[in-house]
């Protein structure tokens, strides 16, 4: 099952290295990971999407991470209401013909165009994980020359309803 | 050696070095004992020793995985932190396997290791190591100090981390530039570890839950783990035991802390453990594990492992619980806060005497047994003689293998913190320096290393500093003139293919007379009594070439992937 993992860690240097290291030592699998600083000075928010087997693999994850002594606080957020963003750079091959084309692809994606060359364009799109997932399915006839993705950051909204209706676990 | 005071020119200056504050940051830890070993990168530091008058004792021992082991063996024996140095890359390296070892066995250690000037680091200078990044995955937390003014922060947290919580090793690297540096001002030692706050006070809820399972349980068992001994809650745990008549298993870090002369103990349980311990987990309805992480030479096959039980677990460490074993009662607490949260109220317990009577007649019937050599001495029988010439107050340190085993069978404990064992690990090469480590902590105690003939030669060169300073640690050397436990899964496993198993061995007795040391040799049994007589009392160190049955194997024993129920080997 995949679930989305959020940790907030102490900024300290070889914070990630630890934490990624006891990942790969324990055998999580791990899809993307995403680091970056967050709202307080010295704190960084780093959110995990994982592959676990079962209910026992997920809380050991989440126990040997709440054990790493960098880390301040773990959330398994994937049964709440929350939302969860990723942003990719797509390379696609494109001439003159294709290019509105490839526009009318990306604008129902709220994409843009962000590069123009002779024979490639550069597409920036954010979005949960599937909708970016779907985006380069239109797009690989047009021949995918170089793709990067961020992975997934991802947030509780403001408000948590009673029942989540949402399955994240689809989303992501 | 004891380290001299020899005022220098910016001493008397009033100018501190970050290797003089370094050395007062010991001092303020209470440091008694350092373990190192010099080099180019810690020479500031060696000459700040030398300056100073602290009180410690440097122990410079002749390989830097024997100083580890030794720090490793005070650590175990006093509770309290070994202190090692270590010079940059090969002594920095050099540690790797000690440190790897106190962190599976969560031994509480500060390792300092010098590191070339900041302004190389990632250059590949001479004798640069990356020790951060070799000794994450195996260390509690690790820190590299890039200025001064972080240094005497850096040590006070590592100390606090070694030691609370699930103890374990804290490795501090330092360059060169650092501890050369002049100190300006005094600096900042606020702890700030905001994520750092082990649990150590038992949830009432869950208290009370595991005291519910008792009051109904017909069949107990309490696994004790070496958690009570880290929680130095030995008297809280036999009390326990005595007010619910709880039959005790251990495991082999737990041995000692419940006294193994009384009635109430089955052995140890596990791969080499008794069939009566192993047994009792097996039928038991309620398993109470104290302290111990059911480490998979305890469990054997999970799917076989208590089958039949509740299973309450307490260990500080959240994490161990829900691992290896599914648990049904979790307990994040220290062992001794729990225990004596658990008897706080009384609790009526069901009446379990056939249980008892049950376990106490499997005990009769199936103890430890082996056959006494005609030719050669008996290795379980050598323990059982140094056990009772030593009157079972020695501090046992071993080393991996066969002789291990048998210690841990033949040996009884009755006290906490006698046993020295490298058990998560397993390293060959750990007991003789640990032997080293634990007589420098006990001077007044009888300290006996019983080691293999071939893991006695990984760090046999630790004879110079036994030699050197008088200590009267006792080497017993098991000699089957083999690597005895490989040798013993070849006969079993292998039908007897005996691959790179065999030694050809140096005269040891020769080589204790060449460190200068009394060396003894014996073969025969009714030499023993009379030898281990007089050596152990001796003054001085000692070591005993002891040439056992060569072909003895271990018993009983569960075999790789089986049930402990399976156990084979269990009578003649
Ligand atoms: C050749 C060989 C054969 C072996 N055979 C066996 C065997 O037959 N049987 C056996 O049992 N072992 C055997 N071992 C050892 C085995 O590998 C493990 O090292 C051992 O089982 C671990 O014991 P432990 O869980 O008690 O100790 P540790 O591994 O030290 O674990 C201690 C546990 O206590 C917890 N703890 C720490 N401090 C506290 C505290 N203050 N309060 C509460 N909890 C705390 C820790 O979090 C941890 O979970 C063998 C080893 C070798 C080398
Ligand atoms: C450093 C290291 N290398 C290899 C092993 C694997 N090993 C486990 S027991 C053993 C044999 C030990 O032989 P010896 O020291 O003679 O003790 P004995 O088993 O004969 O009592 C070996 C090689 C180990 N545990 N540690």
């Amino acid at each position: 099952m995949r679930r989305i993992i959020t940790a907030t860690v102490q900024n300290r240097s070889g914070v990630l290295n630890r934490i990624t290291g006891m990942l790969s030592k324990r055998q999580f699998n791990i899809e993307s990971i995403t680091v970056g600083p967050s709202e307080t000075e010295g704190v960084s928010k780093m959110t995990f999407v994982v592959d676990v087997s079962d209910d026992r693999k997920l809380e050991q994850l989440t126990k040997q991470l709440n054990k790493q002594i960098d880390v301040l606080k773990v959330s398994d957020i994937t049964d709440k209401a929350m939302v969860a963003r990723e942003l990719a750079l797509i390379k696609v091959g494109s001439n003159v013909q294709t290019q509105p084309e490839i526009q009318g692809i990306i604008t129902p994606f709220r994409a843009s165009i962000i590069d123009v060359s002779k024979d490639s364009v550069i597409v920036q799109v954010t979005g949960k994980p599937e909708k970016i997932d779907a985006l380069i399915e239109l797009l690989r006839p047009y021949g995918i020359k170089e793709l990067s993705r961020t992975g997934v950051t991802a947030f509780l909204r403001g408000q948590q309803p009673k029942v989540i209706h949402e399955a994240n676990t689809l989303l992501i | 050696m004891k380290v001299e005071a020899r005022p220098m020119e910016e001493t008397e200056k009033g100018l501190k070095r970050g290797a003089d504050i370094f050395v007062e940051s010991l001092v303020e830890q209470g440091v008694d004992t350092i373990f190192g070993y010099p080099g180019g990168a810690v020479l500031p530091i060696y000459d700040a020793l030398y300056r100073s008058n602290a009180p410690f004792d440097h122990v410079l021992c002749r390989h830097e995985q024997g100083l580890i082991h030794a720090a490793e063996g005070y650590a175990r024996v006093t509770g309290k932190p070994g202190v090692v140095i270590a010079t940059s890359g090969p002594g920095a390296t050099n540690l790797i396997t000690g440190i790897t070892d106190a962190m599976m066995d969560s031994l509480p250690m500060v390792i300092f290791t010098g590191q070339v000037a900041t302004r190389v680091i990632g250059t590949d200078a001479f004798q640069e190591a990356d020790v951060i990044g070799l000794t994450t995955p195996i260390t509690k937390y690790n820190y590299q100090v890039t200025s001064l003014k972080e240094l005497p922060r850096v040590i006070k947290e590592a100390f606090h981390i070694a030691t609370t919580g699930r103890k374990g090793p804290v490795v501090i690297d330092i360059p060169k530039n650092v501890s050369e540096e002049f100190a300006s001002g005094t600096y900042d030692t606020t702890v700030r570890l905001p994520g750092y706050q082990p649990t150590t006070k038992p949830n009432p809820l869950q208290i009370r839950r595991l005291q519910e399972a008792l009051s109904t349980a017909e069949r107990p068992v309490l696994l004790a783990g070496a958690g009570v001994l880290f929680a130095e809650a030995s008297e809280e745990l036999r009390k326990f035991v005595k007010k619910y008549q709880l039959p005790v298993v251990t495991t082999l870090l737990g041995l000692g802390s419940f006294p193994g002369s009384d009635p109430l103990f089955l052995g140890m349980a596990g791969m080499h453990g008794t069939y009566t311990a192993n047994m009792a987990i097996y039928e038991c309805d309620l398993l109470i594990n104290i302290g111990a992480r059911f480490d998979d030479r305890l469990t054997g096959a999970v799917q076989h492992f208590a089958p039949k039980a509740k299973v309450a677990h307490i260990d500080i460490d959240p994490a161990e619980i829900g691992k290896n074993i599914t648990t049904q009662i979790p307990v994040v607490a220290d062992a001794k806060e729990a225990l004596n949260a658990l008897m706080k109220e009384e609790v009526k317990k069901k009446d379990h005497q056939d249980w008892l009577d049950h376990l106490q007649k499997k005990k009769a019937k199936y103890p430890l047994w082996y056959e006494r050599s005609k030719e050669s001495i008996s290795p379980q029988w050598l323990i059982e003689q140094v056990y009772r010439i030593s009157k079972g107050e020695a501090i046992v340190t071993t080393d991996v293998g066969q002789h291990q085993m048998w210690a841990a069978q033949f040996y009884t404990f009755d006290k906490p913190d006698k046993w020295v064992t490298s058990g998560g690990l397993g390293t060959m090469g750990f007991g003789f320096p640990a032997a080293i480590g634990a007589q420098l902590a006990k001077p007044d105690e009888m300290v006996v290393a019983i080691v293999g003939d071939g893991g006695f030669q990984m760090t046999i060169q630790e004879l110079s500093v036994v030699k050197e300073r008088n200590l009267p640690v006792k080497i017993i050397i098991v000699n089957n003139e083999a690597l005895g436990m490989v040798r013993q899964w070849q006969e079993k496993f292998y039908e007897e293919r005996y691959s790179e198993s065999i030694l050809q061995n140096p005269d040891f007795v020769k080589i204790a007379e060449g460190y200068g040391i009394k060396g003894y040799r014996v073969t025969k049994e009714e030499d023993v009594p009379a030898l281990l007589e007089e050596v152990l009392y001796s003054d001085g160190p000692a070591l005993i070439d002891c040439r056992v049955e060569k072909l003895e194997c271990v018993y009983p024993m569960v075999a790789p992937g089986k049930g402990n129920h399976e156990m084979i080997g269990v009578t003649k």
